[in-house]
């Protein structure tokens, strides 16, 4: 029996452990077991302390034992994106920057986590300090989609997403500044939801772009990305932009069937892969028979979204990884010089090129002379996009795209063409700028593929979106789904 | 003494930047003060650890308001704050939180007194214009040993308000003025220490010149970091000579940050207008717009304390007292208000509580103390009156007893002297000293006959009646010596008077 636990869901196993016929233990060893056998393949991971789950998962026993257990993640192990910090656990972003950092404090998620019973389990890769969509930028280690180990899982959660694909894990933690969430969900056929910014607090989240960034919840059915998500939002006093928990987010929605779905024009068009669309098209076509009303809404400010994007996160990005400097933790250059010589060597050496593409790009937008023209004017557009999605939500409950226009490509096949990768963010990015809660959801194959849709609402929505999520997934055969390694 | 001729005008605007009085820094909730191992005072959000957040100090954003409503600046009803990216290891995020486009403070003037012709006189009253002040965070120390360099960030975060000028000062008198007018209404409203010596009050001084009745102002330049107001008042001295100078050999001012140096009492060029910075400015996106209430204001303004030279005003106008003693007083608000207590206590003669205050109180309190460091060395000396053992009822009660003749002026200075020491009344040192006047009336006539009576004095007497008035003078000594001392000197004169008269 222990060797099928994998492919249980998070639930699943709460309620066995809450029953007594599983142990947080026993739990935690077969997923040790898989991981050494399996995750070299996947490179989903780049850190279990082993000593440290089995005293957690110890812990999580005796105090369900003695009639203390903490709610339905008691005992569950959930895997944490290497951005996040979770205090004694590597925290380095998957960038040599921060290759020996152990960070001396745990984040806002990770005290939830703990205060829910759950087991921090091992940290997961990344494109470097989330900048990328396809994991290929970790300084750390290459990893690869479980359902075609040839091609990218998506980034920048790309080990979140493999990880519950490749049933290393029932329940991941990933971070969301342009759909580094819900890109690799939909390229490993699991669900990414990226929440409305403020619903969850962001201490100890590395930042990459302030503004932007959400941590959210990640895994391989709707009920389970629920349990993650309800753990984790709370109120938190050091993180100013959080709000706290929201019933209106978090109570159950009601009739799914009466959702209003919004079908963003255009955007089904050019650019999409015809397997995408079909799978997307099909879902639209199961959301009618199921008598939601289906219309066209107008997004006309769209196509700014993606140079919106690239000035408003590179300008926020490069004054936040300012603080890598090798003069307080981090990489120091051997180098000797000036402290600020130093400080210079120690980044060149510590960053890897899309890391520094960024800072440059997001340096220049905000330079003196240029600022008007670039940072002013993206934040000016970054309004309208706002508006229109919201004038747009005002007719109808969510808005329904693919969440990427292609599935899953080769290793290697857009790493010299940062332009066209940036594309692969094309639906998920307007969620960010608009601060909107975001999920996608697995919808099909292309292929031997995952593909997946995606479903835009307004802020604090969560709970409709899950609810539209839960009942295409009780229609169909992708929750839990996992592919064969 | 001015180094500038007559026909050049010297134009002067400051940034103070003061460490406000908070528990806890500006944006982090580790505690601050002076004197600690370095790097004791830090946490992860003062390190700027991979992420962490700022979190505003309200009790900060308070203090800043409360400097506001002291100067009569008007309160926004939000502000804001800014990211200035610079590199440098004293700075742990490599870029500053400060207020750029929405402070805090908006507005404001502070008013100043010059000196006067003497001591004994008021000189000349003026108001200084404050553009804005707005509330960042301040940085750590960088220092360089042997090799290599050590940086400390126990100072990194500390609260600090910039209050900047309007270019409204014009000699280095008025600069001077203008600070100490400044710390004093920072130390009294208690937004803030002041204590150079602990580096909380730190400035940089912009000065240009320009032709009398000329309107364009010259081209400035900006002297930082100084670190006490003798060195405010050097600068500008050195640099207004400096700039005279240049413009009369047919040279130009070039725009630069100058910085000053101390013992050479001379200024240096830190950087030209070419090598300024570009720090790339723009909204923290960590830290919403923060909304000030009316409430929060309401509740602050009733913290404001009673202006520095309103007070001076009232004590001259209403409560009559020399302008000497009434600037002592006010320049301490602790101890403009234990004058008060006293003077509440005993109202009829303020002028005679103020003297005792203003000179024998200070006098053995700074005795007894010595005194704290201040911004201002040439400023008197701030004493604490917590150690003071005497109250000001009982101050009053000494100033009373004067009044009413039960002592004289000289037996209160002893008595001073014992109540200072013990805290005891004035009448229980007088009753335990035998020091009270014998004002007995029939007693002390009986002593007045008799002493007249005694042929030794009888040519001080033809004297006295002949009209030598100081000859009266003889009589009192025997009268002095039969009461042990104790006989009230005023009542003699009287008597003396009505019966030789």
């Amino acid at each position: 029996m222990a060797d099928a636990l994998h492919t249980l869901s998070a639930a699943e196993l709460g309620r066995r452990i809450a029953a007594g016929t599983l142990t947080s233990r026993a739990l935690c060893e077969a997923f040790i077991v898989r991981y050494k056998t399996i995750n070299d393949k996947v490179g989903a991971f780049t850190h279990l302390d082993e000593a440290d789950v089995l005293a957690q998962a110890d812990a999580s026993d005796a105090r369900r034992k003695a009639g203390q257990g903490r709610g339905p993640l008691e005992g569950i192990p959930v895997a944490i994106k290497d951005n996040i910090a979770v205090k004694g656990q590597p925290l380095t972003c998957s960038s040599k920057m921060l290759a020996s950092l152990i960070s001396p404090y745990d984040s806002h998620v990770a005290e939830r986590l703990r205060a829910a019973g759950a087991i921090l389990y091992g940290r997961l890769n990344m494109d470097e300090f989330a900048m990328g969509s396809s994991t290929e930028n970790s300084a750390i280690r290459k990893t690869f989609n479980p359902w075609d180990l040839a091609r990218i899982p998506g980034g920048s959660s790309g080990g979140s997403a493999a990880a519950l694909a490749a049933g290393l894990v029932p329940l991941s933690l990933g971070s969301d500044t342009g759909g580094s969430i819900r890109q690799p969900a939909s390229h490993c056929g699991v669900v990414g939801l990226k929440p409305t910014y403020g619903l969850i607090s962001r201490f100890g989240l590395v930042a990459f772009a302030s503004s932007l960034d959400q941590i959210g919840p990640m895994a391989r059915s709707i009920e389970d990305c629920e349990l993650l998500l309800n753990a984790l939002a709370s109120a938190d006093a050091r993180d100013m932009t959080c709000f706290g928990p929201s019933d209106r987010a978090l109570t159950p929605a009601g009739d799914a069937k009466k959702l209003r779905i919004g079908i963003p024009k255009g955007f089904l068009g050019k650019g999409v892969a015809p397997e995408v669309a079909a799978a997307v098209n099909a879902a639209i076509e199961f959301y009618r028979s199921q008598g939601c009303a289906i219309s066209e809404v107008e997004l006309p400010s769209a196509d700014l979204a993606v140079p919106t994007y690239y000035v408003v996160a590179t300008a926020e990005a490069s004054s936040n990884l300012g603080r890598y400097d090798g003069v307080r933790y981090g990489h120091r250059s051997a180098t000797a010089g000036t402290p600020v010589e130093m400080m210079t060597a120690s980044r060149s050496e510590g960053f890897g090129p899309e890391v520094k593409r960024r800072i440059l790009l997001g340096t220049f937008v905000l330079s003196a002379g240029y600022a008007d023209a670039y940072y002013v004017r993206a934040l000016r557009a970054r309004a309208k996009i706002r508006a229109e999605y919201l004038a747009a939500l005002a007719g109808v409950d969510v808005l329904l795209t693919p969440t990427v226009p292609t599935p899953a490509f080769k290793v290697g096949e857009k790493a010299s063409d940062p332009l066209q990768l940036y594309l692969e963010d094309i639906f998920t990015i307007p969620a960010n700028l608009a601060g909107l809660p975001a999920i996608s959801v697995p919808c099909g194959k292309s292929g031997h593929l995952p593909v997946g849709f995606h479903l835009v609402g307004a802020p604090l929505s969560e709970a409709k979106l899950l609810a539209a999520g839960r009942l295409f997934e009780a229609a169909h055969g992708y929750a839990h789904q996992q592919a064969a390694l | 003494m001015s180094t500038s001729p007559s026909d050049w005008e010297v134009v002067i605007g400051l940034e103070v930047h003061v460490q406000l009085h908070t528990r806890a820094k500006v944006f982090a909730s580790s505690p601050w003060g002076f004197g600690k191992e370095p790097n004791e005072q830090v946490d992860p959000v003062v390190l700027g650890l991979p992420g962490t957040l700022p979190v505003v100090n309200r009790e900060a954003v308070e203090k800043s308001i409360l400097f506001g409503l002291v100067v009569g600046a008007s309160v926004p009803e939000h502000c804001s704050w800014d990211r200035k990216n610079y590199f440098y290891p004293d700075n742990p995020k490599n870029y500053q939180l400060t207020q750029k486009d929405f402070p805090v403070v908006v507005g404001g003037q502070v008013e100043i007194e010059l000196p006067g012709a003497s001591r004994n006189v008021m000189g000349e009253h003026k108001f200084i214009r404050i553009h804005h002040a707005h509330l960042e965070e301040d940085v750590g120390k960088l220092s360089h040993a042997g090799s290599g360099s050590l940086v400390d960030y126990n100072r990194a975060g500390v609260p600090l308000l910039e209050i900047v000028t309007e270019p409204d000062l014009r000699s280095s008198a008025e600069a001077e003025a203008f600070l100490r007018s400044l710390v004093a209404m920072l130390t009294q409203a208690g937004v803030a220490d002041c204590d150079m010596e602990k580096g909380q009050l730190r400035c940089d001084c912009n000065v240009s010149v320009r032709r009398r009745g000329v309107e364009k102002l010259g081209t400035r330049t900006e002297t930082k970091n100084l670190n006490s107001i003798s060195s405010v008042r050097d600068t500008v001295i050195y640099e207004t000579a400096r700039q005279i100078r240049e413009l009369e050999a047919g040279r130009s001012i070039t725009q630069e940050t100058r910085g000053w140096n101390a013992e050479l009492a001379r200024g240096y060029v830190l950087r030209d207008k070419e090598d300024a910075h570009d720090y790339r400015y723009f909204p923290d996106p960590d830290i919403p717009t923060l909304k000030i209430s009316r409430e929060t204001v309401a509740r602050l303004t009733k913290l404001v304390p009673e202006n520095l030279y309103d007070r001076q005003r009232r004590y001259v106008e209403k409560l009559a007292l020399p302008y000497t003693a009434a600037s002592v007083l006010v320049n301490d608000r602790a101890l403009a208000e234990w004058f008060e207590l006293a003077v509440a206590a005993h109202p009829t003669n303020p002028s005679g509580i103020a003297n005792l205050v203003a000179n024998d109180l200070l006098r053995d309190l700074a005795a007894s103390a010595g005194a704290a460091g201040s911004f201002d060395e040439a400023a008197p000396a701030q004493v604490s009156l917590s150690s003071c053992l005497i109250k000001p009822a009982q101050l009053a009660g000494l100033v009373k007893l004067t009044d009413d003749g039960v002592i004289s002026k000289q037996q209160a200075k002893e008595v001073f002297a014992e109540m200072f020491k013990s805290g005891q009344d004035a009448a229980a040192i007088v009753d335990a000293k035998g020091l009270r006047q014998n004002s007995d009336t029939g007693e002390l006539e009986k002593i007045v006959q008799e002493v007249i009576a005694d042929p030794a004095v009888a040519k001080s007497i033809a004297e006295y009646r002949a009209g030598n008035e100081k000859a009266i003078n003889a009589l009192k000594g025997p009268i002095m010596k039969r009461t042990q001392g104790k006989a009230n000197p005023v009542l003699i004169d009287q008597l003396l008077r009505k019966f030789l008269g």
